[in-house]
């Protein structure tokens, strides 16, 4: 079996996010860049089922521009057998990337599809739920732990109320959860070896895929700030406070 | 004009509280509001929805491939019943973050995700970056808007309303594909941390799950919800899905006591739109104290007895 995981390029989750001050968007400039930490649990899981010979080839792909070569590296450096990258300037939203993908597993046919649960930029949470709705088969999303048995999947998802199972059959697109696992650190000479590893770039054109439908993006804004509020000095005081605004 | 078409969240028995927080949401975008609720044996659940305010039709769809809410299955049947609709609305809980993206790409358009502020029938405001930045997006022209409510920006609608409830036959029959196993509640008894109108949360502090009781027994006096931050929660004091914040629950109630949590960007990320925030913390430096709304210096084990024989 082959496994497909997709990764994404975004700031790293330590930045602190700035809007521009004219409202265009995010600052980038100079700010460090970063696997979404996400599809780096998705990776490390692909990793683990490859280990324990359940597959046989982990590729990694991305949507983007060159600059997105460095985070495909990363993905080989943990331990990727090979990686691809739908090249495209424009930055694409999520239904676009669902049909760029569905047209990687079109020509590579693989028995799983792992991804984050969502990008930690745009915050959407759709690119595996759309793939799977256009593949036609089944989606595992928010997983924290999968079980794969021959042809089916046992997975786990964190839901709001609990935890969730359900069980897929295979091909299945599963979205990981922070609590899959926790991945592993990139030593130097995979570096080195993940430099020899082989990268296909495939324009997104080539892929027949039109990008249309986009939402269109106008304005960014900081969010509103919450004000400093008052100290008091014991519970007593604190219930009183608490009454006198008719909370308790 | 705009047609709004609401998928419910329910258990099978009741409706969710991010169900009457979407009415809520499509007040703002026009006023013919109905909702939709699958299932199997849904007919309380239709009849709760129809108490909503301003909905004018719940449309219950019986059907045993519909009784859990796979996503699969929910999403093809969601898609034929919102054929009449230009707009179709499901909560940012777990359940619509899985399905309506699922919906939307069957309907070939992207879906606006975690709609906070509506601008108009076809603009609205939604946070992106963990909420460091709120965007405006519009919705392609003439093309169906698929969206999620983010249940935190919005309050429930009232329930004094008297819409007709409509059966219709499932359109749609079983993916196949994709099984419902089971599922393993965290909460218990407590209110659901996600709809709680008042909720305490522990921290890192608490020290140890046998001490991370004291905030299940205040949090009882006071009806309230359980949360924790990731500290607490990867220290193992608490379940996983107690966890507020970024990579957690976004939560809004009206009252949120937060004991030995010291503020970090994740965890105020998912409390930002509380009502009152109270922090109690032995350092008076934390940077929980810039965001609350009342905070006090002080022992965690000495306050939290006390606040709870006060609470009497």
């Amino acid at each position: 079996m082959k496994i497909l995981v997709g990764i994404k390029r975004v700031v790293d989750y330590n930045v602190r996010v700035r809007v521009r001050p004219d409202g265009s968007g995010v600052d980038t400039d100079g700010v460090k860049m970063s696997v979404n930490p996400f599809d780096e649990i998705a990776l490390e899981e692909a990793l683990r089922i490859k280990e324990a010979g359940n597959a046989e080839e982990v590729i990694v792909v991305t949507a983007g521009g060159d600059e997105c070569q460095q985070q495909l590296r990363t993905g080989l450096a943990m331990g990727a057998d090979r990686a691809i990258q739908i090249q495209t300037s424009e930055s694409l939203q999520p239904l676009s990337i669902a049909r760029a993908l569905l047209k990687v597993i079109e020509r590579e046919d693989p028995g799983l599809v792992l991804l984050g649960k969502q990008a930690i930029d745009g915050d959407n949470s759709q690119t595996g739920q759309m793939l799977a709705a256009l593949w036609d088969r089944p989606q595992a999303t928010f997983a924290s732990k999968m079980v794969l048995n021959g042809n089916t999947a046992t997975v786990t998802r964190e839901v709001d109320a609990g935890l969730e199972t359900i069980e897929v059959d295979l091909p299945a697109v599963v979205t990981v959860d922070l609590r899959m696992n926790e991945p592993r650190f990139v030593k130097l000479p995979d570096i080195m070896k993940a430099k020899r590893k082989p990268l296909d770039v495939i324009p997104l054109a080539d892929l027949g895929v039109t990008v249309e439908g986009d939402l269109k993006v106008h304005h960014f804004a900081p969010p509103p700030q919450r004000q400093k509020g008052i100290m008091v000095e014991d519970a007593a005081q604190l219930v009183q406070e608490l009454k006198s605004r008719g909370l308790i | 004009m705009s047609r709004i078409l609401i998928i419910a969240e329910h258990d099978g028995e009741t409706l969710n509280a991010s169900t009457a927080k979407c009415v809520s949401c499509a007040q703002a975008i026009g006023s013919d509001i109905d909702i939709a609720v699958l299932g199997d044996g849904i007919d309380e659940v239709a009849a709760q929805a129809a108490t909503l305010d301003s909905v004018s039709k719940v449309i219950a769809v019986n059907a045993a491939h519909l009784a859990a809410p796979l996503a699969a299955n929910w999403a093809p049947e969601a898609l034929s019943l919102a054929a009449d609709y230009s707009h179709v609305l499901g909560p940012s809980t777990t359940l619509g973050r899985d399905l309506m993206p699922r919906i939307a790409a069957l309907a070939g358009v992207n879906q606006v995700s975690d709609i906070m502020e509506v601008s108009g029938p076809t603009a609205f405001k939604r946070p992106i970056y963990a909420g460091n930045a709120i965007v405006d997006v519009e919705a392609a022209e003439g093309a169906k808007v698929i969206a999620t409510a983010r249940i935190a920006s919005w309050k429930a609608a009232g329930n004094s309303g008297g819409a007709t409830v409509e059966q219709r036959a499932a359109s749609s029959s079983a993916a196949g594909h994709t099984r419902y196993v089971g599922l393993e509640s965290g909460g218990g008894e407590r209110p659901d941390l996600q709809s709680a109108s008042r909720v305490v949360s522990g921290g890192r502090a608490m020290g140890s799950e046998e001490n991370f009781g004291l905030v299940y027994s205040l949090a009882d006096k006071l009806g309230a919800g359980v949360g924790a931050s990731r500290a607490a929660v990867d220290a193992g004091y608490c379940p996983n899905d107690m966890q507020v914040g970024q990579t957690g629950k976004i939560i809004a109630p009206d009252l949120y006591l937060a004991f030995g949590i010291s503020g970090a960007i994740q965890h105020v990320t998912g409390i930002k739109d509380a009502g009152t925030i109270v922090a109690v913390n032995k350092d008076s430096e934390a940077p929980i104290f810039e965001i609350s709304d009342i905070g006090l210096v002080g022992d965690l084990f000495k306050v939290m007895p006390e606040l709870e024989s006060l609470l009497g």
